[in-house]
């Protein structure tokens, strides 16, 4: 921490957050707030002054509420910056005029009750997320009694308590009587790997060998405690963890495999007493117990949709962020430039985080050392000669990459490549195809929709997936081997807002019986918003289809991101049955009607197409 | 930019099959699917491999690419999640346009999901191998074009990971903008007493 704080090539800006984030690879426009702090953390030198003559005082966050701090405090005695802060919102009376305590006994005068934000632009070519996670709330586990008994505790607050820095000063005590608990129990798996729709799915990787470590301090401060770990599986799967496993059970700490089902009060002693069944033995057991710890697991970040907006990340279907290739290259974002490292990818220890982020500053320095780098090509381009001026081209584009054409100046729209992502929901859009997209042109998934369907088009299931995750998501039940029927073909499109109302019309007339189009769930869109316009095109095609007698449900949508394998395999096993149910009847229909419409469509673009030049300059 | 290449008039258009070992080759007829490429329009080389992705495999692709004076290839294979900037490269470096280039995903959307259904699944990969054929017609060169990097990070988040992150890239004598939420560094870890399996002060 320290070195981070005085190493002349970092700029440290706490108490900050990045606001805004524009730009790509290489070029990466930021916007920082510095939220105002009250107290100039470069003049401060943490006397303590200013908190000592403070009447106010509120829980402590950092000593998770065990003991209080000021209004004016430094977070905790190792801060870096080693700097006070003025907490504005409980101030006095938020008026801080009317005490004005601290300032007047501030010998440096670096309080500032008019401190404001300040909004910082900062140019970098790579960013690295390591925004971390957060603990898990057990409230909702009423049966341990975390919200009704004082000695329940969870392993973020036995932290502070067998800490020397803590509020107890490292004598550790249990909540009720201040005593030391001799008869402590740790229950595991709290709000992870659960399957009855509390807490989450997974395991939260930490939680054992903390519990393990929790255990071992107890065992070295305080020989006499016994300690009781009631778990479903001890995962001590790293390097020596097996090893301090063991000296765990050696030092006589209790491994009982199963979870607790509920834990009562006893209202004279405040102790715990604890029902489980155990599975070794199959029998009911009760301990009673002096204080209980719940061993609670890590969840992704309440704002981890803030920083997915901000830097266009998904995340899988955990909630933690998505990395670019799980094995190969799992501390890439999918967005080039973006890396990430930490618990924002996966629950993991200090070990692993530390790992991460050398690999993260690692591929990040490949293109900080090359000094350049190469961009995308796939991007869009404007014929201006067919351009009517109509302007949906910028409206749709959500990287704002689009510069508005001027009708009266009969300026085409322009395209910024640099910015343009490639998404091609403004080919899809644009009312006179005056937009191409390329690599993924019309003349090239036509191409495709009229081979598959050169044969046998009646069997097969026309499927545009989008690159990111839909196509992804076909890959993930792949490598998971799951089976599914063989009616589908694949198109691939960068995104989904990419798929043209003449693709789905083509291959209806072309004589599929069924066009699926799937992509990213709205807030995984790798384009931030394009998937919203592939859901009005959907929605206006499905009105023509009812309009011309063609059941709308012959066209699917469907949303499903890359870590969702087996909702690609269920949904093709269940589009599966749907096909078989449209009959040659109807697609016969479809095939007459679509050819009409795209002739009537092609009509109605040439309609809207500016006169050639010549005859305007007439 | 792209606009000024121009695209060559005969299409002259290889394709690559691979087996992948057993991982294709074990649910897919690949001959099977070879063969029917050669009845495919435009196409005038047809190569099946056992790793396509391996050097024997890309060399074959780059021997093909002189001999037939291809300028389109098309390689069914796995997903061009892993491979693409493989077989891009390759093409490359036999002196033709990455972009003119395709990839048919015969591995992860068809043998590795339609194992019990041999017959079907080669049906499958022949269609897509024909769609990847008839984009292929239609593919023009691409440039990427080069940016520079601006010699600056930014790490979001000053726990145990972001401080690393930080420090490995300014001890590599790049500048580091460090953003943390708090008023201090440290984030959960600074929390903690101690850390295992060291047992040792978290801070």
């Amino acid at each position: 921490m320290m070195d981070v704080g005085r190493h002349p090539r970092v700029e440290l800006m706490t108490f900050s957050e990045v606001e805004t984030v524009s730009g790509f690879v290489g070029n990466f426009h930021v916007t920082v707030r510095k939220k105002a702090r009250y107290v100039d953390p470069t003049e401060c030198t943490s006397c303590e002054e200013c908190s000592k003559v403070c009447p106010v005082a509120v829980p402590d966050e950092y000593q998770q509420g065990f003991s209080s701090r000021k209004a004016i405090y430094i977070p905790f005695p190792q801060a870096v910056p080693s700097a006070f802060i003025l907490d504005m919102d409980n101030c006095l009376g938020n008026n801080p005029i009317a005490c004005g305590k601290c300032s007047d006994v501030c010998e440096k005068k670096c309080i500032d009750y008019d401190d404001q934000d300040e909004l910082v632009n900062i140019e970098v070519g790579v960013i690295i997320a390591a925004t971390g996670m957060d603990v898990y709330d057990p409230t909702e586990y009423d049966e341990y009694g975390y919200t009704r008994f004082d000695n329940v505790i969870t392993s973020m607050e036995f932290e502070r308590l067998i800490c020397a820095g803590g509020p107890t000063g490292g004598n550790f005590m249990r909540p009720s009587d201040q005593e030391r608990p001799k008869r402590i129990g740790f229950i595991q798996c709290v709000g992870s790997r659960s399957r009855d729709g509390r807490g989450n799915p997974y395991c939260s990787n930490i939680c054992c060998m903390n519990t393990v470590k929790d255990t071992l301090l107890l065992c070295d401060h305080y020989p006499d405690t016994e300690s009781s770990v009631f778990y479903m599986d001890i995962r001590a799967f790293g390097k020596g963890f097996e090893d301090m496993y063991m000296r765990s059970k050696e030092e006589g700490v209790k491994y009982i495999r199963g979870i607790p089902g509920e834990v009562v009060e006893d209202p004279k002693t405040g102790n715990l007493i604890l029902t489980v069944e155990n599975t070794t033995t199959g029998k009911l057991e009760q301990h009673e117990l002096e204080m209980l710890v719940l061993s609670q697991g890590v969840i992704p970040r309440k704002d981890n949709d803030t920083i997915k907006k901000l830097l266009t990340l998904s995340s899988t279907s955990d909630g933690f962020i998505m990395e670019s290739h799980p094995k190969l290259k799992p501390v890439d974002a999918p967005t080039k430039g973006i890396f990430i490292a930490g618990c924002v990818e996966s629950p993991k220890d200090v070990k692993e985080s530390v790992t991460q982020a050398s690999a993260a500053a690692a591929r990040a320095s490949i293109l900080l050392n090359a000094g350049k780098t190469k961009v995308e090509a796939i991007t869009s381009q404007v014929n201006a000669e067919l351009c009517n001026f109509c302007g949906i081209c910028a409206t749709v584009c959500p990287y704002n990459a689009i510069l508005a054409p001027d009708r009266k100046a009969k300026k085409p729209p322009t395209i910024i490549q640099a910015a343009c992502a490639g998404c091609g929901a403004c080919a899809a859009e644009c009312a006179t195809d005056a937009i191409t997209m390329r690599h993924f042109t019309d003349d090239q998934i036509l191409a495709q929709i009229d081979a598959i369907l050169s044969h046998k088009p009646h069997e097969h299931l026309i499927t545009f997936a989008c690159n990111w995750c839909s196509y992804a998501g076909g890959d993930n039940a792949g490598t998971s081997r799951l089976q599914y029927p063989t009616t589908s073909r694949l198109i691939r499109t960068m995104c989904s807002g990419r798929v043209d109302e003449k693709f789905v019309i083509r291959a209806f007339k072309m004589g599929a019986p069924m066009v699926l189009v799937s992509g990213c769930h709205f807030a995984d869109c790798h384009y931030i918003s394009a998937v919203h316009w592939t859901q009005k095109r959907m929605d206006r095609i499905w009105t023509k289809m009812e309009k011309l007698g063609i059941r709308p449900e012959r066209l699917q949508l469907e949303w499903i991101s890359a870590a969702e394998g087996q909702k690609f395999a269920k949904v093709m096993r269940d589009l599966e049955e749907t096909v078989k149910q449209v009959t040659m009847e109807e697609i016969e229909h479809s095939m007459k009607v679509m050819a009409e419409e795209e002739i009537r469509m092609a009509e109605k673009k040439a309609k809207a197409r500016p006169k050639p030049v010549a005859e305007v300059a007439v | 930019m792209a606009d000024v290449l121009k695209t060559p008039e005969e299409l002259r258009i290889g394709v690559f099959v691979c087996e992948c070992g057993l991982n294709i080759a074990g649910t897919i007829d690949c001959t099977a699917v070879s063969e029917y490429a050669k009845t495919l329009d435009d196409v005038v080389c047809v190569v099946q491999n056992k790793y396509t992705c391996a050097d024997p495999g890309q060399n074959e692709i780059k021997k093909a690419i002189a001999e037939y004076d291809l300028n389109r290839v098309v390689v069914a294979s796995c997903t061009p999640k892993i491979h693409e900037p493989t077989f891009r490269e390759c093409v490359a470096d036999a002196g033709m346009n990455p972009y003119l280039f395709e990839m048919v995903n015969i591995r992860e959307h068809v043998s590795w999901v339609h194992q019990n259904e041999k017959e079907l699944a080669t049906e499958k990969a022949k269609d897509l191998v024909r769609s990847g054929v008839a984009r292929a017609r239609f593919l023009e060169p691409q440039i990427e074009a080069e940016v520079p990097v601006t010699k600056a990070a930014l790490v979001i988040g000053g726990g145990v990971t972001g401080i690393q992150a930080a420090l490995d890239l300014a001890d590599g004598g790049h500048q580091v903008y460090l953003v943390e939420k708090e008023a201090s560094i440290g984030g959960i870890m600074a929390a903690l007493d101690k850390t295992y399996p060291t047992m040792d002060c978290s801070i």
